[in-house]
């Protein structure tokens, strides 16, 4: 498999009079179609990495490879036009716009990019909410469904626009057991079905195991790369070794 | 058609706060319709003011006297020498325009001009033993209607009966009225020379000015050069023209022909135009200070709404929305804002000009009550609408520029905040 992601020696600190490490030299490569689970303790970086890897921070130091392009070297506009065309986001919280529809939340992403006529946006967000169960939800708001419901939604704007690689903060935080399922489902489902990479931070044990890989991280550190890595890919630590295997 | 994106969500965040989004419109839609209204009044009086001038008194009047004194011919014959003139008396002459008739015809060959000549001076109209001051205007009725809106005021007679009977006079109706005169009574008039003639009042005009509606007669030329002693002479050349604001342009070339003072009418009222600028300056001042105000409101609307909006900005940065986009966003509502706003206040504006041109005014200077004058002129709205979508989208930038700069991350891990 053809590597998708990766991250070499990122380290991010929050700037202040105590500087605070966020992330500390985290190398990592993760390949097309995995199903990747970052696990840790609370506070120990997971989202931080998230949001690097998913260019919606900028590391302090240290670069991100995306598709086989280094990132590290992009503007505000070249990043966010990036996490357009190759990213999808879903989070702990739904993080729907509540004066859209359903329909229009999920249409939004393309039509931002803007690639697809205005009908077949709306054809093809039809079919991404059927897919999900959500046929008959589409005209009502975020504030009318449940939880699942709308993390369902967010998994689908995340889809729209096809990207490369989902990345997922928490997704099933916020859910109870049966929707955290479905939401664990639709999520598989959607990597099985369009060979997508998902990369998702969790505390649910249940929702890791389902992944291909689980990467442990402690204060800001990989500790543990998961047991799936084929050999190829794996966590690289700062100085170059090879500690996942 | 479908909306652009950008438009619908600033359509959307607007819709959603209605009532914020109502009274900051209202704020500059009465911003607007203020400009509107008070600028059309003002420029209103003052183009009633310049219009009543205009026709109301000549456009370029030549006098009997000289902007500078005539050279004496001792400086003339010893150019550059060194000659002092000590308590010199120069040459009396009667008053008036020397050969007035030649200058008439230079005048009235330029193009666009047409001229009468006045003799003016003071007399006292005597009827039933009550005595009035005026001013007698000594004209031949045939030129003077072509310089003058006179024929038109008349409101009895017609001018040129004082043609047709040389002891014909024709007096304002306001004089008429204070000394119980009517057409065919006959009155004495007195001139400075000690001169008296009976005149007979041919005609009644009337044109709204209680001072020249009192204090002005029209007599035949010929009649009052005898009654001032100066025969053969004119006291002024008025002078119309078909393009009033040619008037300073057209008065130097006569000027420079015939040597006489050639006033135009914007030399002869320069400190009233330059008063009519300050006015204007202060007028525009104040209005667009109101609308700085409501651009205010939008700038507190836009604000709020960027807060409000804090979490939506950085799930719409998190999807690919550049900085831009989202500074783009919110210009546009406080460029709907101030473009709606300035719709309605456009309306409400031409509400408050016809009000206002309904309402009628009666002063004691004016004999007849008028109208307030308007200017209905899409100028105005022009720079209203203007100026006010330019406030508000000045007003939205800062709010807009702060939303651009909105980091995903820190309202990302805040969760529901």
């Amino acid at each position: 498999m053809t590597e998708v992601l990766r991250a070499e020696n990122l380290t991010r600190v929050l700037p202040g009079e105590v500087p605070v490490p966020l992330v500390r030299g985290v190398s990592l490569s993760i390949r097309r179609g995995e199903f990747v689970c970052i696990q840790g303790p609370s506070g120990s970086g997971k989202s931080s990495l998230l949001y690097l890897l998913g260019l919606l921070d900028v590391p302090t130091s240290g670069k991100v490879w995306l598709d086989g392009v280094d990132t590290s070297a992009f503007g505000e506009d070249q990043l966010a036009q990036v996490r357009l065309e190759k990213l999808g986001f879903v989070f702990q919280f739904h993080f729907l716009l509540a004066e859209f529809t359903v329909l229009e939340n999920v249409v939004l992403p393309m039509a931002k990019l803007g690639r697809l006529p205005a009908i077949e946006q709306r054809r093809r967000a039809e079919a991404l909410l059927v897919e999900f169960g959500l046929a008959d939800h589409m005209a009502k708001h975020p504030d009318q469904l449940s939880g699942g419901q709308r993390q369902r939604v967010a998994i689908a704007r995340a889809l729209a626009n096809e990207p490369l690689v989902i990345l997922a903060d928490e997704p099933t935080g916020n859910l109870d057991t049966a929707a955290s399922r479905m939401v664990q489902e639709t999520l598989k489902t959607a990597v099985r079905a369009g060979n997508k990479t998902v990369v998702t931070v969790t505390h649910d044990p249940e929702f890791a195991r389902a992944g291909d890989r689980m990467i442990r991280i402690v204060d800001g550190r990989v500790v543990d790369a998961g047991e799936s890595d084929g050999g190829e890919a794996g966590v690289v630590d700062a100085d170059g070794g090879d500690r996942a295997r | 058609m479908s909306v652009p994106l950008g438009l619908r969500i600033a359509l959307t965040h607007l819709s959603h706060r209605r009532r914020q989004t109502i009274m900051s419109m209202l704020g500059v839609a009465l911003g607007v319709a203020f400009f509107v209204a008070v600028s059309s009044l003002m420029r209103g009086s003052e183009q009633d003011f310049i219009k009543r001038l205009i026709d109301s008194s000549p456009h370029i009047t030549v006098s009997d006297e000289f902007r500078q004194p005539s050279e004496q011919p001792v400086m003339t014959a010893y150019a550059g020498g060194a000659i002092a003139l000590r308590s010199l008396k120069p040459k009396t002459e009667r008053r008036g325009i020397r050969g007035y008739k030649e200058k008439l015809a230079f005048i009235v060959a330029l193009p666009g001009v047409r001229v009468a000549p006045v003799l003016t001076g003071q007399a006292i109209l005597t009827f039933a033993g009550k005595e009035q001051a005026l001013t007698l205007n000594s004209i031949i009725p045939s030129q003077m209607a072509g310089v003058s809106d006179i024929d038109e005021k008349i409101v009895a007679g017609t001018l040129d009966a004082v043609a047709a009977n040389p002891n014909g006079i024709i007096i304002g109706r306001g004089l008429a009225r204070k000394l119980f005169l009517g057409m065919g009574d006959n009155v004495s008039v007195s001139a400075q020379t000690g001169q008296v003639r009976t005149m007979k009042i041919v005609g009644l005009f009337s044109t709204g000015a209680t001072a020249v509606d009192e204090g002005q007669a029209f007599v035949l030329l010929k009649r009052a050069q005898a009654m001032f002693e100066r025969t053969g002479r004119a006291n002024r050349l008025i002078i119309q023209l078909d393009d009033p604001y040619a008037a300073a342009d057209v008065a130097r070339v006569i000027e420079q022909r015939i040597a006489y003072r050639s006033e135009s009418w914007q030399e002869a009222q320069q400190s009233l135009m330059s008063v009519l600028l300050i006015r204007n300056v202060i007028m525009y001042s104040v209005v667009s200070a109101i609308l700085v105000v409501a651009s205010f409101g939008i700038f507190n609307v836009i604000s709020t709404v960027v807060l409000e909006k804090r979490r939506d900005v950085a799930i719409l940065k998190s999807i690919g929305f550049h900085a831009r986009d989202v500074r783009r966003i919110f210009l546009v509502q406080g460029v709907l804002i101030g473009a709606l706003g300035s719709t309605f206040g456009v309306a409400i504006g031409y509400g408050l000009i016809a009000v206002l041109s309904a309402i009628t005014v009666q002063t004691p200077e004016l004999t007849e009550p008028i109208n307030m004058p308007m200017y209905w002129g899409i100028d105005q709205v022009l720079l209203a609408a203007g100026f006010a979508v330019l406030s508000a989208a000045g007003a939205a930038y800062i709010p807009a520029r702060r939303a651009g700069r909105v980091h995903p991350v820190e309202i990302l891990r805040g969760g529901m905040a």
